[in-house]
């Protein structure tokens, strides 16, 4: 449960596919265009899924539906790669020689 | 009540367009194919000095130093034929606030905006520009919100625009994120209705005056390190800011070096696709954005375009996913310099043209980008794969944007392929008649020959 001034994420359905621009490629016809922007909530409580308004970084105030609660970053450097290994060993041994040359 | 439905929005474009960037683009038109851009470009009423104190006294951005890649020249010396291998040198423009170039283009805007008593400035941009205009308004004390295109309908972002989301809110910014689309431009409409805010445009002569100073300030660094101008410089192309702007200030520093245009391959995917904005490793610096850009510059956010590449460019090299990445690791091992990839697209570009050219040549790839979670090599490699991109070495040459990403078996596999400049010339001429349903007059004949860095009989050969 988030409450009054929480930190929240909104969702909002900002075209529906028949509104849509008709100059797209097929698949994306077929879905909606959608947003998600984050901001203060303004509801006294509120659950995820409820239609709620927050006000924004620039004090806009915004409609949708509340998604996330302290919304946070969780992308990272993914994993691990081998062929980067592989490149490096292979360029540095065309200009160093092999790693056994030292 | 304003009705705020697609259509009703779109008709006001212009109207809103106008209030947004505090300039009237009627006054450069002829009111046929040609416009004033020259005059345009003037109307900054900014000379190259002035937007150079702008930027280094407001803004603290720009005179980023330029690096001699000693190891990647002698490995592409090791890869070209006797006597060949020209130097090659990197302007580290992600040692710039933000980390890159892009803040170049933001300062002028932003200290514009500020000017003309703007509360707060708008950028729809899913790339580096976001965190530039951010960091920009940060300084200049100015609202901002970036509007990015970054989910595809699964939810699922692209790592390296969730990670420019996250540096704009780390730099005071409001981001909105939009599912795949064009209509974001719509959306972006919407939001300078509702908040009088300045169009930071990427594409306005203040962003282009802003990367003027780029090519200035490499012919200036060439001079003092080298004595003497470089041979070829090497711009990532997409919109085509970045190589005009670059292009015009080597030419007002009286530098004459080849401007060379280079774009990551991704033909065969549509950058409006649902489906396939996350099978692509790169969301900026690729065809998908420079072929279309160069060859009509006025499908922008602003009603013409400062950013016209075809003015300036010399050659354009396209290079693949695989070559890129191939390089950035490159840059690592070799030269201890860890940077984003798109940033690179011009570095592997180089490597290969490098190839091409005598010993004593110099080339200079004008930019790096910074690097960081979700917008690094092993991020969208990792990423990549994930999606069931096929990864493994071999010819660069049988990559297929969208199904493999083929890493160079040996770096000697690293090309630069010419793309057709003829056709692209011709493309351009085609779609200016095209768009503006206008048949050309003698003005318009010496414009377009301006347009493509042609001449007249070129352009009067190709305009059936």
């Amino acid at each position: 449960m988030a409450k009054k001034n929480d930190w929240v994420q909104v969702h909002i359905n900002v075209l529906k596919p028949e509104e849509r621009a008709t100059n797209i490629p097929e698949d994306t016809r077929h879905v909606p265009l959608e947003m998600w922007v984050k901001g203060h909530l303004q509801n006294e409580t509120a659950e995820i899924g409820d239609t709620v308004t927050i006000i924004t970084k620039t004090g806009r105030k915004v409609e949708g539906t509340m998604c996330a609660v302290n919304p946070s970053f969780k992308h990272n450097f993914g994993d691990y790669v081998p062929e980067l290994d592989q490149i490096e060993e292979t360029v540095k041994t065309i200009l160093f020689g092999g790693r056994n040359d030292a | 009540m304003r009705d705020n439905s697609y259509s009703a929005v779109m008709a006001r474009k212009n109207e809103i367009m106008k209030r947004a960037v505090g300039m009237d683009y009627d006054k450069f038109e002829s009111g046929s194919i040609a416009f004033d851009y020259e005059a345009m470009m003037a109307a900054t009423g900014y000379t190259l000095e002035a937007v150079r104190k702008i930027q280094t006294e407001e803004f603290q951005i720009g005179n980023t130093p330029i690096y001699e890649l000693k190891n990647l020249t002698a490995l592409a010396r090791a890869c070209a034929p006797e006597g060949m291998g020209a130097r090659i040198f990197v302007k580290d423009e992600a040692s710039n606030l933000s980390g890159s170039f892009k803040v170049r283009r933001a300062a002028t805007s932003i200290y514009q905006a500020r000017k003309m008593g703007y509360k707060g400035v708008i950028s729809a941009t899913s790339g580096n520009y976001g965190a530039a205009v951010a960091a920009c308004a940060a300084k200049a004390g100015l609202k901002c919100i970036v509007v990015q295109e970054c989910f595809d309908s699964k939810g699922v972002g692209q790592p390296e625009i969730i990670e420019k989301a996250r540096k704009c809110e780390a730099l005071g910014a409001e981001v909105v994120q939009l599912t795949v689309g064009p209509e974001l431009f719509y959306m972006f409409l919407r939001m300078l209705e509702e908040t009088d805010y300045f169009n930071a445009s990427l594409y306005t002569p203040f962003g282009i005056a802003g990367v003027e100073t780029l090519g200035y300030e490499i012919a200036q660094q060439c001079r003092l390190t080298l004595g003497r101008d470089p041979d070829m410089v090497v711009c990532t192309n997409a919109g085509g800011g970045n190589l005009t702007g670059t292009a015009r200030g080597l030419l007002k520093a009286g530098c004459k070096a080849e401007v060379v245009a280079a774009s990551v391959n991704l033909s065969g995917l549509h950058m409006a696709s649902d489906h396939q904005f996350n099978l692509k490793s790169f969301t900026t610096g690729h065809t998908g954005f420079g072929m279309p850009f160069s060859t009509w510059p006025d499908r922008s956010d602003v009603p013409r375009s400062a950013a016209r590449p075809l003015r300036y460019m010399d050659r354009y090299v396209t290079v693949n996913q695989g070559e890129v990445f191939y390089t950035t690791e490159m840059l690592a091992a070799l030269e201890g310099m860890e940077k984003g990839p798109a940033g690179n697209t011009s570095l592997a570009a180089a490597f290969a043209l490098s190839q091409t050219m005598p010993k004593d040549k110099i080339i200079v790839v004008q930019e790096t980008e910074y690097t960081g979670a979700g917008k690094h090599v092993n991020a969208q490699l990792s990423f990549a794969r994930s999606n069931g991109i096929d990864i493994h070495f071999g010819n660069p040459e049988d990559e297929i944007p969208g199904k493999s990403i083929i890493l160079p078996a040996h770096p000697s596999m690293i090309k630069a392929r010419p793309a057709d400049m003829t056709h692209l010339r011709t493309s351009l001429i085609h779609n200016a008649i095209k768009m503006t349903g206008k048949t050309p007059t003698d003005a318009d004949i010496d414009f377009l020959a301006a347009e493509t860095k042609t001449n007249r009989e070129f352009v009067k050969e190709h305009l059936a």
